[in-house]
């Protein structure tokens, strides 16, 4: 039998979006000690979408994101990808690099190489909080990182939810720092064969 | 713009002249566009996975080279249009992450493209342009007066196939 995210129940979402929150928590941690500043973050939103609504998910299609995207080896293999608005992307960078909030220009090298990081910080955060949870030993690659349309950004995980089955599963989760509010999203996406994985160790299936 | 029709992801449609059909953000996936130059009928998938043969869950029909392109000449040839006259033009099928290229994520925007021209080539239906590859996504649109084929990118420029 084949697992798919599109048969999952309410108390299955739940447990994904427990794990989104504590994910997220650690990486609200992790950016806070970063910026050495306090961050909040808000109750992030487990999402499931239809393929044709998958570039609703930061907007509009064409508008330009940042996607960070890091592969996963061990007990579960796929792949881990934080997305954000290109805007939010450059506030974040701003914050880290002690710039002003509106200050704007293209990303250089080091810019580029602090949101890479940035993106290893969160999705690493979020990736311990799962390992911990479900005992599976999870390994993050590094990272590497596009800057393009959110559409052809998001199609990336959309063909591997495309796999098993139609519809995308993705966590919504708002970090602010004082006046700030920067969204991201962060899809996990297992290879076939791990979904079995992940939700036996979840207790989700026996 | 009169009759623009928007095709989303996994997605297809047709229609009659004047139309326009666009897809906005084709990244990895493959926008097969088809157009017959004698009534004006125009056609555009957006495809996100080679085969249906290959997956477990092949509902969507939209979804997969092979069978969007079958379903697409199909609803064309119900429009009145000349099954011998359609040709193809395709854009997209880019590879949005550099790294790891050995590995299957990194190679389904090659293997879309392969797939969708093996149809096509089965069908014996001409590609007659095509803008594909590279690692950037890309916004298209199909106009029925004459079957042209705007490709627009962030950072590339705009074309015309």
């Amino acid at each position: 039998m084949s697992y798919n995210i599109d048969d999952l129940n309410n108390l299955q979402l739940d447990v994904l979006r427990e794990i989104g929150n504590i994910g997220a928590g650690n990486a609200a941690t992790a950016l806070a000690k970063m910026l050495n500043t306090k961050v909040d973050m808000d109750v992030p939103k487990v999402k499931i979408l239809e393929f044709k609504n998958v570039d609703e998910i930061l907007g509009e299609a064409e508008a330009p994101v940042v996607g960070i995207l890091l592969n996963v080896t061990g007990d579960l293999t796929g792949s881990i990808m934080f997305i954000l608005k290109y805007k939010a992307a450059r506030v974040l960078v701003n914050l880290l690099m002690g710039r002003p909030a509106e200050f704007d220009a293209e990303f250089d090298e080091l810019d580029l190489s602090a949101l890479k990081e940035i993106g290893n910080i969160l999705s690493g955060s979020y990736l311990s909080a799962l390992s911990a949870l479900t005992n599976l030993n999870i390994m993050p690659s590094i990272p590497d990182l596009a800057i393009d349309m959110a559409g052809a950004i998001l199609s990336v995980p959309a063909i591997e939810f495309g796999k098993v089955g139609d519809t995308v599963l993705y966590i919504e989760t708002e970090f602010s720092e004082g006046n700030t509010c920067v969204v991201g999203d962060f899809f996990l996406i297992p290879d076939v064969e791990s979904y079995e994985i992940l939700l036996k160790a979840l207790g989700v299936i026996s | 713009m009169e009759n623009c029709i928007k095709v989303g992801m996994a997605d297809l449609q047709s229609s009659c002249h004047p139309g326009v059909l666009t897809t906005l953000g084709l990244g990895s996936c493959v926008g097969i566009a088809l157009y017959d130059s004698t009534t004006k009928i125009i056609g555009l998938a957006h495809i996100m996975l080679p085969s249906s043969l290959q997956a477990r869950n092949n509902n969507n029909i939209a979804k997969f080279a092979d069978t969007a392109i079958v379903k697409l000449v199909e609803d064309m040839l119900k429009l009145g249009a000349k099954r011998e006259k359609i040709v193809a033009k395709l854009a997209g099928g880019s590879q949005m992450f550099s790294f790891n290229q050995s590995t299957d994520i990194m190679r389904i925007g090659f293997r879309n493209v392969v797939s969708a021209k093996e149809k096509l080539s089965e069908l014996k239906i001409p590609v007659v342009a095509e803008d594909t590859g590279g690692n950037y996504g890309r916004t298209i649109e199909l106009f029925s007066d004459n079957g042209r084929l705007l490709v627009k990118t962030i950072g590339y420029g705009v074309k015309q196939i």
